[in-house]
Formats: C-alpha cells, structure tokens, sequence
C-alpha cells in the first residue's frame, strides 16, 4: 500500500521517539526487607519459603526455610513468632499465620522423610559443639552445610536440650524432636550422648577440634531463700520438667503451687494439671501484665483450669502449706509488701524464678568474661578465647529457642570464616518494608466461603487440623495471605499499569526489567506495586 | 432498581480467583494459568497503543486505550479497526511522522468518530468481512459536547460499533477547558477558580452512560483505569455483541487534574471507592449489575490531591460545596446501590 | 436505455449503475429525490452489494463516507446549501485525507434569508477545499458526470462534487439515456483504494502534521488537481468512445470561432445563452460562449485557448462573493491576467436565489457589455426601486432591523402601489 504523504503513517514508528529522555526520576526494582524477616531471630527468609508454599512447592518451600533453620516443625510449635507480631498483614485484617505453615511444613518434611544433603566437600576442619540443645544443633547443622567435621557433646541422655527438657510434651511431641535430630545426625553430625564436658580446653585438644561452640544452656535453677520447714516439698521448675522425660512422673500432689510468672512456670502448672492436679495454682508477684509469660501461653493456662494468684509472694513453705504475703505495685511499679498474709493449701511448690548457666566447663579458660551469670561474646559470637564461640541461652540473650536456633547460624558462620582465617561480614540489611510501602488495594479480604476456616485458624491452638489430614485450604490459604513485603512476586502490576508500555517481562521467575529508553517515570508502577519491590529514585542529570 | 450482582462472584473463575488472595485485583497471578489472567498480563498482549507517543507522565488515557483496545484485539483475535476523534489521544498517539497505533487507525474529525465508525462498519458488511469490528473512541469532549450528535445517531440505528469514551473530565489537549462532564466545582481555564463560586458550576453537566441507557442499545457500561479486571470483563463482553455498544472509562489526567503523575490509577480508585463515578453495566435501556464499593471513603479523600478542587480547602477550611460533592456521592451510592448493607470483608 | 425521466430519477439509475457500496442519506431540497430514488433502488434489489444507512445529519452523512471509503468501499452522498455547510468540516477533511467520495450537489442558495431555490453560492462556499467540482448543464449530463466522477476521483484517490442546478436539473423531467449495467462496469472498474483500513496491513490515516511538512502536503493535495486537469480530459475522450456523446471534460466551446464577444458560464444557464447566442447572431453579433464544465481544478490554459481571440468576455454566474464580486469572474480574471492582449472582462451575477434568467435581459447586457460597459459586478435584473428604498431607510434609523423582511415589504408595498417593478 502506497501511503500518501504524511497523512498516512507505518505501524512502529513511534518506537523511534525516546520518551525516556523526559523523566527526572526513574523506577528501580529493590528488595527490601520484610519485617517478618526482620524480625526472625533465626534470620528466616520467611517471606521467600512462604511465596514457595503458596504455589504449592512444599519441599522447595521447606528447604527455602531450612537454609536458616532445621527444625520447622519444632519452631512450629514452640517458636513465639516474632514474626507475626510484626506482620504487615495485621493491619489490615490479621497477621498471616506464617508459624502454622511452618509447623505445616515441617510435619510434611517429617512425614515425606525429606533429607538434608550432605556437604559437597570436606573442609577438613573439625569443630566441637558443646549441647545439643536448640543452638548447638543449630551450629552443628551449619556448620556441617560448610563442610565441616562436627561433633556434638550433649552432656544428658537425650538430644534436645530445653525442647525436651523443658517444654512439656503436649506442646512439642518428643518423635517430632527426635526426627528433626536425626536428619541433622542424618548429615554426618557425630552426636555423643552422657559425655559432659568438664574442661574445655582439654576436650579441645584432646579431640583435634579446630573451634569449638558452647551451647550448654541454662539449666541450673535460680533459687531463692524461702524458709521451709522439714517436710515441705519444694522443688525447682527444671528438674521437675526434666523429669517428665524420665520413666517416673514427678510426684506433686493435689495440689500445687507454682512459683514465678514466666512461660516455666505456666509449663509447670499445665504439666501438673496433666499429671492429675486438682489445683494447680501460680504465685506471681506482679500482675498478669507484668508477667514475663506469653499472654497467649496464660490463656491456654487458664482455659485448662490454672489459677494465678497476683501480687504475692511466698513468705515460707510448710508441709501441706504455704505462706504468702500480698504485695501492692508502688508508682515505679515494683510490688511493695503490705504485710498481710494468707495461708493456702499446697502440696507441693515448684520454683520458677529462672536458670542459671552451669559454667564450670571454663574454668580456667583465658580470656573469657563472664558477667551477670553469661558468657559475654562479640558480635561474632566468639568469647574474649580466640576459637571457642558460645550461644544460646548462655549468653546475654532473649531466652527462647528460636534465639538460641539464630545464634547457632551466626556462630556458624564466623566459626566457618574464623577457620578460613577470614572475617565474615554480615551484608547490609535492605530497607524495610514497611506498611506504607505497600498499595494494600491489591490484597483480596477472605472470602466468606473460607471464612469459617480462617475464624480457626486464627486461634493458634488449632493448628492440629493441619496435622490431621491436611486439608489444603488452611496452610496454602494462609500462605497466601502473605504481602510478599518489598519483594516482587510477580502479580504483572508494574508490566500492566505503564502508560508507556515500558516495562520488559522477561519470563516466569525472571521478574522484569524497565525500558528506560521509553520510562517517563510518572511512578505509577511503583506506587501500584503492591509489595512495595519499586522505588523511583532521581536521575542524574 | 435491578437486581445487583457482585461481579467478582459471578463464575466460576472469579470464584476461584478470589482463593487466590494477592492475585485477585492484580494485573497477573502466577498462580493461574495463563489462559485465566488478564489480557495485560499477557506477553503475547497486542500492545495496540505502544511506547514512543507524547503523552503526558502517567497519562489515565494511554492507559485506558490500551487496556481496552488490547481487550478487543484478544476479543476478535486482531480483527479490529479502531477510529479516533480529535484530542489527546489522537494527537499524542500521530504527530507526524510517528504513530504508536500498531492496529489499523483512523481520525477524521472532533465531533464525527461516531460516524465513520458507522461507514467503516458498513464497509466491512458490504465486503463480506462482519468478522472485522470496529471500535470508535474519543474523550468525554468529543463524546459528550461535540461528538454528541454522531454518538446519537449511531445509537439510534443501532450500528455495530463499540463507541469508548476516555472521560478525564475536560478538553484536556487543549489546555483543560471546561466540558459537560467536568463535575461541579472544579476548576478549568473556563471555569476558573475565582468569584463567589470558583470552579464548575453545579447544576450543569451531562452523565452520557445514562443517556446511552436511555437509547436502549445492547450494553452500557461504565469502568476506570483502576480496575482492569473490570474493565476487561467489560470489553470481552462487549465485543461478543453486535449492536451499539457504549463504554465509559474514568481516566484521571495529571496535568489538568492538578494530581501527581503517580497517582493516576489511585485517583481512578478513590472516585470508585467515593461513590463519585458510579461503575455499573445496562443492557436495552436497563441497568444490569453494579460494581460494589469495596472500603468506602469520604469525598474530600478524592477531592483533596487534585489541585482542580484546591479552592474548596484553602486554608484549612473546608469549602460547603465539599459537603454537596459529598451527597451527589451519597446519591449515586443509594442510586445504584454501590454499598452493601453489611459490611465486606 | 432513453427514459423520460425526472433529473434526480435519472441520476440516481445512474449512480446505481456505478456499483455504490454505502450510500448515506439525508435530505434537504432539492437532492432528496435522489437519494429517495437511490433508496428504492437498494430496498428493491436493484441495487445489490449496497448499505443505505439513514444518517441524521449531513455532517454524520460525510462522515459516514468518510469511513466507509476508508474501509475500502466506493462511497455516495448528496446534499446542498446549508446541508453543505453543515459538513463542512468533513468536505475538508475528506479531500485532505484523499478519499475518492462522490457527492451531487443539488446547487442550492445559501441562507440567511432561507432560501430553497437554484444559485450556485453552495458550491462556491466549498471551492477551495480540495474537492474536483463538476457542473452539469443538461440531466444527460448531470447524469454522465457522476460515472465520470467515480472514475476520475477513483484514479487520482481526490473526492469530486457533480453540481447539479437545484430544480431546474433535478425536478424536471426530460429524455434522458441512462447508460447499461454493462457499459458502466467495462467503463468503470472496482474500486482499488490507495489506501485502507486493514488488520492484514495496518497504518494510521490522519496524522497531525506541523509546520514542517504541511505545505509539503497542500502542495502534492493542489499538484494532484493539475494531473486532474489531464485527466479529466482523457476520461472524456473514453466516456465519448463508450458511450458514443460528449459529456464532461473541462471546457465547451459554442460558436466561439469568430466571436469577439465571449460570454462565461456554468451549469443549466448555458442552455438559455445558447438560444440567445443564436438569437444575437442572427442579428449578426459574432458572440459565442464557454461553458465551463470543470470548475475544479480551473481549466486556466483550456479557457486561455478559447478566449484568445476575443474583445469582450462577459461572465455570467450564480454566485457572489460578498464584498468583492463574481467569485468566476475573478477566476477567469485571473486566468487571462497575463495574456498579451486581454478581453475586457464584464461581470454580471444572475439568478440568486432563484430568479429566473431570461433571455431579453440576457440579449440586453451582452450587448451591454460591449457598448456601454460598467464597473465591477452587475447584478442582472435587480429592484433598483426597492433596493433604493431600503438603503434609504437603514441610513436613516439605527435599528433598523432584518434586511430582507424589509426588502419583502417594499416589494409588497410596490405590489399595492400597481407600481411597475423598476427593472434596469
């Protein structure tokens, strides 16, 4: 066809005006940090495991998680997830229930049998955990991923640490312990049982170990001085939940009273409710908001039939009673006694005034500065001895295990530079993404067809449906509520909304990429993106 | 008042789809198949209207044309012809030597798109090729003022042309001017913001969809830029009908609107989420389903990042006629029912 | 086929002939009946492969061509007088884009006042925009020009009005050969566009064009209206071979040989000045006429030829261009400017509105012309007493009000009086 003279114009032939010579700001893809990520003390990709879960990937979702963390289907359980406490999601309808799917998963690994790969190579190195508590088995797993030669020495007859000694089976079943254990030892992690370690140093050299990790946790009991007459049975809240593991139960009697206000003793009182308490009664000094226990852990208390006695304090223990005097809060908070006191039944009072560490295994070791009961550490997790790292509840930290579980990754990977002679470097944390960042439009409400489910699901407590016949619905539902929090998922909203048709897709998985020869940075693609994975930052001119 | 439908509910699909959380309202979903996403997700989208044209940054009607007329390529499998009334579109799009339209195009004149449609449908009758259709589009000052004569027209004998009206409220190419769809209050350069009653007048206007309705052609409908799942479903739609076909699509212009570049679809979306631009479908002179407001909000939310309506809260005042915009809103929620009764979500 | 015939009925056979493809109507007098007749033919069957689409306005009439050409197909309308203006927009915007539309016009006066009788002013209002305007003088002819059109405007992808005298040439009835299916197909061949709306091969038609290339585009639009000048001529010269008469082409010459007075003109009035041409030289007055058939393009070296050797040129039109004159005498003005030894050129304005041409007054200035010239524009037979009047009365009262209620009171108070009407 024979075009007449500039009336008439060809297909294409505006690609030759480069509109991207207007624009003064220009659009970039950036990760930015999901505030679940930031605030998993086990350094979780969360978000990442969560995008594979929803699409149904569960193993490359699980092993997406067990990069950071080998015991998901632990975690699940007993982990207090930070995480959703930080869920963008929250406001606008509720946080994603990101510990369900990783209970979810966790199980499925477990029921699947899938394994952890052995290292590709050998380092040559040989490092000594001590504990194989939540942060020794955690280093040891890392550290066997970097290719070295691991021992752990657990100085009790299970592996575990708290997780089993201390957490109370109905919250955290023992096979799921031993099957999240195994696969580690599965790798080639030497775990030795009943082999304490009284000296460091010797244990060292004695073994040809390269580095060593401390991880021996708290397992000493704060006691403090009640006066208690001959017969009165006063025990202390860490043997009395290591002896649940024993072949003999505790015996505590009808009724017990619990001393202290932390998720210890709440475990004690549910432990002694499931042993066959009438009453199991917690003495806490303050009240229930100045409790250390998580508030979730004291409604399930109460739900069961626990009671709390606030403001008192035991005075002194007899046999089949107990003194306490009730105190009152003074302007600084601090519970002040009243001098009045009350006499109540009690068969038995187990403490639950906290743990200290057993630190005898170094003595003698130069360098090292204890203060406060703990280990001090560096920010590479290494004590003032040069190649002996610790972590966990040993040193100044949060008490809890995923804690414990992050410090094992971090030990691990200075441990592994510090062989190499190097220095590791944690990279620089992305800007978070935070809530404002996000177009919240692009995110559906639950439909009411899934509501009834999603009313369940938010009750933590009954993530059992997930465990007893999966149905689907719940754990890929919920990990589809995730925002994907500064991190492109690919929703195709940047690739849509340009007026200028400037931005490139380059294939599933591979995102997209912008076309600056026509971008006009108007915005609009970072302003819709709804995970926030766009900022327009000024060109230079 | 007709039965309402929830759209989003109406297939199986839209059910399915809305499992899918993050992918409902977004332009793609990795999770679907291909088959079941937007047009615009697609890289095999026909890009009728592509890079290299003048228009503004973040230009609403670059975006509305090429959402629509990519919908009607896939509709008709690239059997489309499409002609363009004078303005924005048209000239930002053709300046010679360069043309962005990669589907057959024409402009003829401001007021007449309606009815070289009308021939060029014809055409393709007499030759044998009814599988060819044709789109005629302008915006709301070639629809509803000038073009109003034309539209009518084709209405009325029912001519088979999807006519799409771009309404950025104004005479926007040649430098924002008052038309019979600028709403009340707002300021142009013919109703500027100055005197006892700055910016548009109330109690003038044109709605150009209801006066469709009143035509009684084949399907009516109304869309914005902020919602393309909509506003596919829309067009699909209407290119499996033969017939006069008129659609409607809110797209906001950042230079007459007084709005930053980057707020083009969010500005489409608070008109919805405002009651300000009722989203609705008819057919034969009835209205047939409504798109319900899913968080509704206050018109001064609306109102306020637009400089056009700046003079309604100058000093931190808020000007009376804000309340009135507020009941024209309230009229067209009640109207077409855009609220349910019980709360979403 | 010979048919006694009304004007329009025979145009609209033979625009049937011609295979239209979308043919868009409305009325407005005088060309209803054509597109009436057009319409029957369609819904009849006579006319297959066509879409008559009732349109409702003229504007959307052009503009329904417009598309319809665009797409491909061979396009007709019809309209007139402030039909005409009314699509103005669109007589413009067809010749620009270069579609090959066909369009009578039923000549029509152009109001205010409202006016619905035969002058030219319609197509003179439209004279610059790019469109091939044709006159007819007889219905033969009127009905010759439009196959002529459709090939012509198909060849060089430009529209062409055929201008038809409103009543005189639509509304009469005469012997009237209307051409067969037959010779109109070998004559005229399926439409080929030079450039369409097509999904197989896109483009954009109608681009905006700057200062850059404009000029460069109104060039090539006014060099295609020269090549339309040789080629109306060779379409004539094969319509002749065809159809075995002379119909079209640019000029006719009428017992010009010897005549030193040359009168100029278009359309139906030509038959009048021949019988009074063979009045005059009956009486010995060497005086012979030019009709000219093609106004658009102006056959300027065509009439430079015919006039060489005469003294006088006395044009006569239908039209005035308000405060300056005949709009063909200053076309023909300008054609002879720079010939060595130019006629005289006399201009006389005739018919506005209607008014009948008659020979006495045609005998009258034509002599007139030779022996007692005047300056500037004639107007043939004006009220001199009415038109005195009513200069007089504006130019006393401020407010004086419309014009021409005024001058249809004069007129009817001259009536009463028995008053004879002033005639010059």
């Amino acid at each position: 066809m024979a075009h007449p003279f500039a009336i008439t114009l060809d297909v294409g032939s505006s690609l030759a005006n480069r509109t991207g010579s207007w624009r003064n700001v220009r659009p970039d893809y950036v990760h930015r940090l999901p505030p679940c990520n930031d605030a998993c003390p086990a350094g979780e990709d969360i978000q990442g495991w969560l995008a594979e879960a929803e699409a149904g990937d569960y193993e490359a979702a699980w092993r997406s998680l067990t990069r950071n963390n080998p015991l998901p289907a632990i975690m699940g359980r007993v982990c207090y997830h930070p995480c959703e406490g930080a869920c963008n999601r929250a406001r606008i309808d509720a946080t994603v229930g990101i510990n369900s799917v990783e209970r979810f998963l966790g199980d499925l690994a477990l029921e699947k049998g899938w394994r952890f790969a052995p290292p590709a190579q050998e380092s040559g190195k040989r490092v000594l955990v001590i504990g194989a508590g939540p942060s020794g088995l955690s280093a040891a797993y890392h550290l066997r991923r970097l290719g070295h030669a691991v021992t752990i020495r657990e100085a009790g007859p299970m592996v575990g640490g708290m997780m089993r000694f201390g957490i109370p089976k109905y919250r955290l079943p023992r096979e799921v312990i031993d099957g999240e254990v195994a696969r580690i030892a599965a790798m080639g992690v030497e775990i030795v049982c009943d082999a304490k370690v009284d000296n460091i140093a010797g244990a060292m050299k004695e073994g040809g170990f390269d580095a060593a990790f401390l991880a021996v946790g708290a397992h000493i009991a704060r006691r403090a001085y009640i006066p208690a007459g001959g017969a009165a049975k006063v025990l202390d809240a860490v043997s009395v939940l290591r002896s649940m593991e024993g072949e003999e139960k505790p015996l505590l009697g009808r009724r017990v009273v619990v001393y202290g206000g932390g998720n210890t003793a709440i475990d004690v009182a549910r432990t002694a409710k499931r042993l066959g308490a009438e009453e199991a009664l917690i003495v806490y000094r303050r009240t229930r908001d100045h409790m250390p226990a998580h508030d979730f852990e004291v409604e399930e208390a109460l739900e069961e039939g626990v009671m709390m006695k606030w403001l008192s304090t035991i005075k002194n223990v007899e046999a089949g009673s107990i003194t306490v005097e009730k105190m009152v809060l003074d302007e600084t908070g601090f519970p002040q006694p009243t001098g009045e006191f009350e006499t109540l039944e009690a068969d038995s009072v187990v403490l639950a005034l906290g743990q200290d560490v057993d630190l005898s295994l170094l003595d003698g070791v130069p360098g090292l500065r204890i203060e406060d009961g703990v280990v001090r550490v560096g920010p590479d997790m290494m004590t003032g001895a040069p190649g002996i790292f610790a972590g966990g509840d040993m040193v100044p930290s949060e008490r809890t295990v995923t804690v414990a579980v992050g410090h094992g990754k971090q030990a691990a990977r200075h441990i592994d530079a510090w062989l190499r002679g190097e220095i590791w470097a944690p990279p620089p944390r992305n800007e978070i993404a935070t809530f404002d960042k996000l177009n919240t439009w692009y995110y559906g409400e639950a439909p009411a067809t899934v509501r009834p489910v999603l009313d369940l699901v938010r009750r933590t407590s009954s993530f059992d449906e997930v465990v007893k016949g999966l149905d689907e619905t719940n754990a890929v539902f919920e990990a589809r509520r995730c925002l994907s929090c500064g991190n492109c998922f690919e929703c195709d909203n940047c690739y849509g909304v340009c007026p200028d048709n400037a931005v490139k897709k380059l294939g599933p998985g591979k995102g997209f990429a912008f076309d600056y020869e026509y971008c006009k940075g108007c915005g609009v693609c970072a302003q819709e993106c709804p995970c926030g994975a766009i900022a327009m930052v000024p060109e230079e001119l | 008042m007709a039965d309402t439908i929830d759209v989003a509910a109406t297939d199986e699909t839209s059910q399915k789809l809305r499992y899918y959380q993050k992918g409902t309202f977004t332009v793609g979903n990795r999770l679907v198949d291909a088959a079941a996403r937007t047009v615009q997700a697609s890289e095999e989208r026909s890009n009728a209207l592509t890079s290299g044209h003048r228009a503004c940054q973040g230009c609403g009607e670059a975006l509305g044309a090429r959402y629509a007329l990519d919908t009607a390529m896939r509709a008709t499998g690239g059997r489309l012809i499409a002609v363009n009334a004078t303005g924005c579109l048209e000239v930002f799009t053709t300046p010679y030597p360069e043309t962005s339209w990669q589907l057959p195009w024409m402009h003829s004149l401001f007021g007449n798109a309606a009815a070289v449609a009308t021939g060029v449908a014809a055409a393709l009758r007499v030759k044998g090729k009814s599988d060819v259709r044709v789109i005629a589009q302008g915006g709301d000052g070639g629809t509803t003022d000038i073009g109003f004569q034309c539209l009518s027209g084709m209405f009325e004998r029912n001519d088979d042309v999807l006519y799409i009206c771009y309404d950025n409220e104004g005479y926007m190419n040649t430098g924002v001017q008052r038309s019979s769809a600028t709403p009340p209050a707002a300021r142009t350069a013919t109703t500027p913001a100055v005197g006892e009653e700055p910016g548009n007048v109330f109690g003038t206007g044109k709605f150009v969809p209801r006066i469709a309705v009143a035509h009684r052609i084949p399907y009516v409908a109304t869309a914005t830029v902020a919602d393309l799942h909509d506003l596919e479903r829309k067009v699909t739609k209407a290119m499996a009908i033969r017939g006069a076909r008129y659609l409607q699509i809110d797209v906001p212009c950042p230079l007459g609107w007084g709005a930053a570049s980057h707020d083009t679809i969010r500005l489409a979306r608070l008109a919805v989420e405002t009651g300000f631009y009722p989203i609705f479908e008819a057919e034969h002179g009835r209205v047939t389903g409504v798109r319900k407001i899913r968080d509704p909000r206050p018109v001064a939310d609306y109102l306020r990042p637009q400089k056009r309506f700046a003079h309604l809260f100058r000093a931190g005042h808020e000007d009376p006629r804000v309340a009135r915009l507020q009941a024209m809103c309230d009229a067209n929620i009640e109207e077409y029912g855009l609220v349910d009764d019980e709360t979403t979500g | 086929m010979l048919k006694q015939i009304e004007g329009s009925k025979a145009m609209a056979e033979g625009i049937a002939a011609c295979r239209p493809q979308v043919i868009c109507a409305y009325p407005i007098t005088p060309q209803t009946h054509i597109v009436e007749g057009l319409g029957e033919l369609v819904k009849d069957g006579h006319l297959q492969g066509c879409e008559y689409i009732n349109v409702e306005s003229e504007f959307a009439a052009l503009s329904v061509a417009i598309g319809a050409s665009a797409a491909g197909v061979r396009a007709y309308t019809a309209t007139a007088s402030q039909g005409l203006l009314f699509m103005m927009e669109a007589v413009y915007n067809a010749a620009g884009l270069g579609l090959p539309i066909v369009m009578t016009l039923g000549n029509r006066a152009i109001g205010a006042p409202i006016n619905i009788w035969n002058d030219h002013s319609d197509a003179m209002s439209v004279r610059d925009a790019g469109w091939l305007q044709l006159f007819a003088e007889t219905n033969q002819e009127a009905v010759d020009l439009h196959i002529q059109a459709f090939r012509i405007a198909e060849e060089l992808s430009m529209p062409v009005m055929v201008n038809v005298d409103g009543f005189i040439l639509t509304h009469a009835v005469e012997r009237v050969d209307i051409p067969s299916q037959a010779d109109v197909d070998a004559y005229l061949p399926p439409f080929e566009p030079m450039q369409v709306l097509d999904p197989d091969e896109p483009a954009s038609i109608g681009a905006m064009v700057g200062p850059e290339a404009f000029m460069e585009v109104k060039f090539l639009a006014h060099y295609k209206q020269t090549q339309a000048l040789r080629l109306i001529t060779k379409n004539a010269g094969e319509f002749r071979a065809r159809f075995g008469r002379d119909s079209g082409g640019l000029i006719r010459s009428y017992r010009t040989q010897d005549a030193e007075t040359i009168v100029i003109a278009m359309g139906s009035v030509c038959g009048t000045i021949k019988d009074t041409i063979d009045e005059m030289r009956e009486e010995g007055f060497p005086i012979g006429l030019v009709t000219i058939v093609s106004y658009r393009p102006f056959p300027s070296a065509a009439l430079r030829n015919a006039l060489a050797g005469a003294k006088d040129v006395v044009v006569v039109e239908k039209a005035i261009s308000v405060g300056m004159g005949g709009p063909l005498a200053i076309d023909v003005d300008e054609a002879l400017r720079n010939l060595p030894h130019a006629p005289q050129l006399h201009s006389v304005v005739a018919g506005l509105g209607g008014r009948p041409i008659l020979k006495a007054s045609l005998h009258r200035i034509f002599r007139e012309a030779v022996v007692q010239p005047w300056e500037g524009t004639q107007f043939l037979d004006l009220n001199v007493r009415v038109v005195g009047r009513e200069i007089h009365r504006s130019a006393k009262t401020r407010r004086s009000g419309p014009t021409a209620e005024a001058l249809l009171r004069h007129l009817a108070a001259e009536e009463r009086d028995g008053t004879e009407k002033g005639r010059h």
